[in-house]
């Protein structure tokens, strides 16, 4: 299996204080990894050290063959842009394809279409002059992920994209996540086990340290193991709900 | 009565046209990166150059600028570098410059001379300086807009996302910071440090009442701000009254006006 990443004894921090200690982690082709763990764990820490915008303090990130910031996309956990910025949604899905762009140059016709097809693909063809004010938590959340993915990166980060996702447009959220896993590898942050465990082909449990569980199946116990104080109750059918300790 | 006939008219309608230009684009900026009051710590930094260059005796338009930009970058350096929060710096930065104008005024030995034009603006005392550089910044805003437009959009509306694929944004942040800070500061010559900020904050809320596209945004200011100086100029010529108060007040009162349009409008349809 092709490693698309990897990281060697990486530690990374604000200031002088290090969220993540010594982590060393493989992302294999393809995989689709859900990265779980406590608040304040390193969760985002570890998004941010993939995408280049925080250094490491030690050790070593190493990206597999052909990837780079331009072969990456990133759903952000919220919106950190100013929502009533006056920009139409097909633009903010334009913007995902900046990376590719040097400044100063324009978007062709086809990329447009591009933009354009992929917020068909999501449900928001009629929005796509609208302003980002004009979205539900939800659609914005799937406005991001057309920015995420319309450069057709190899490795998609998601931060907990379960945060908004309407009830309506969950399932065709997480088949559509299924379906891009076909062509790229996913690494989503997410607190609730339970919505993602039917998707996810392995865990990472982040807690300062990182553990990789290569398995969709996990227990209490396993969880106590790695030291991610997240508490596992099942029922009937559901093969794994998740509560955080109280 | 053909008031074009008199050069400061010709004058003060090409100062009219380049304020509007550089007003629209540097407005249009603050005005939706909602950093409005950075632009008023701009303006009243700049009165300690002025200050200066009344006590050295050179052009305290030049004094003001160097001061306008440098404490623009300097509140984007403290609130990004030293973690200092930006309305603080700005407020500090705000009186420290209008302070150093003040002691420095006090101390220019005898009379300064057109004092009132700085503070209040006199649009039809505009030299060939003033126009000759608000035109050369209206080209390099012009130029760098254009080519650089979805970058610095992006960057407005997200610029943490923005960070994730870009490693100059903070270049861009500072170089377009400068850019709006000198914006500001050729603008005293129109309305004068007191009112200079409505020249660039009204045109871009009247467009925004009837576009939220940012192209139009900018196309829209630089027209109503063009008009509403016009305007301005015109009635204050006729009744005799301050012309930086008179253009303020027109374009306040476009504002309203538009907005009760747009809510009559809605209501109606």
């Amino acid at each position: 299996m092709t490693v698309i990443l990897e990281m060697r004894s990486l530690s990374a921090g604000y200031g002088t204080r290090n969220v993540l200690d010594n982590v060393n982690f493989k992302v294999f082709e393809n995989d689709f990894i859900g990265v779980i763990g406590p608040n304040g764990g390193g969760k985002t820490t570890l998004l941010k050290v993939i995408l280049g915008v925080l250094k490491p303090t030690g050790g070593e990130l190493i990206m597999g063959d052909g990837i780079d910031k331009s072969t990456i996309g990133y759903l952000p956990q919220i919106s950190t842009g100013d929502n009533s910025f006056p920009l139409s949604v097909l633009d903010v899905v334009l913007s995902g394809l900046m990376i590719h762009k040097s400044p100063g140059t324009r978007f062709s016709a086809d990329e447009k279409r591009r933009a354009g097809d992929l917020l068909e693909e999501l449900g928001l063809k009629e929005y796509s002059r609208s302003q980002l004010k004009e979205l539900s938590g939800g659609q914005l959340q799937r406005v991001f992920l057309a920015r995420a993915i319309i450069g057709n990166p190899r490795l998609l980060l998601l931060d907990e994209p379960g945060s908004f996702v309407d009830t309506a447009f969950e399932k065709s959220f997480h088949d559509k996540l299924k379906e891009l896993n076909g062509k790229m590898t996913i690494l989503m942050v997410s607190h609730d086990i339970g919505t993602i465990s039917a998707h996810v082909k392995s865990f990472a449990c982040v807690n300062g340290s990182l553990h990789y569980h290569p398995s969709s199946e996990i227990t209490n116990e396993q969880l106590r193991a790695y030291r991610c104080p997240i508490q596992l109750i099942t029922h009937g059918e559901v093969p794994h709900t998740v509560l955080k300790n109280h | 009565m053909d008031i074009l006939g008199y050069d400061f008219m010709t004058n003060a309608l090409l100062g009219a046209l380049f304020a509007a230009i550089t007003a629209g684009l540097a407005g249009t900026y603050i005005v939706s990166r909602r950093m409005v009051f950075l632009g008023g710590g701009i303006t009243h930094a700049s009165f300690g150059g002025i200050g200066i260059g009344y006590f050295f005796g050179f052009n305290p338009i030049v004094g003001a600028s160097l001061f306008g930009v440098a404490s623009a970058l300097c509140v984007e350096y403290l609130s990004v570098r030293q973690k200092i929060r930006e309305d603080s710096a700005i407020g500090i930065l705000w009186a420290l410059g209008m302070a150093t104008g003040i002691i420095f005024i006090y101390l220019t030995p005898g009379y300064a001379p057109d004092l009132m034009g700085y503070l209040f603006g006199s649009l039809l005392t505009i030299s060939t300086g003033d126009i000759v550089a608000l035109g050369v910044l209206s080209l390099v805003l012009i130029s760098y807009f254009t080519v650089f437009y979805r970058t610095l959009m992006y960057i407005s509306y997200d610029e943490t996302y923005a960070r994730t694929y870009s490693s100059s944004v903070s270049i861009f942040k500072y170089i377009t910071t400068a850019l709006v800070a000198l914006a500001v500061v050729l603008n005293i010559r129109m309305a004068g440090i007191i009112l200079v900020l409505s020249l660039l904050t009204i045109p871009p809320n009247i467009a925004m009442i009837f576009t939220s596209s940012y192209l139009k945004i900018i196309i829209g200011s630089i027209i109503v701000g063009f008009a509403g100086t016009v305007t301005g100029l015109v009635i204050s010529y006729f009744i005799n009254i301050p012309t930086g108060a008179t253009i303020v007040f027109v374009l306040a009162l476009i504002w309203i006006i538009s907005k009760l349009l747009r809510g009559w409008v809605e209501k109606r349809w």
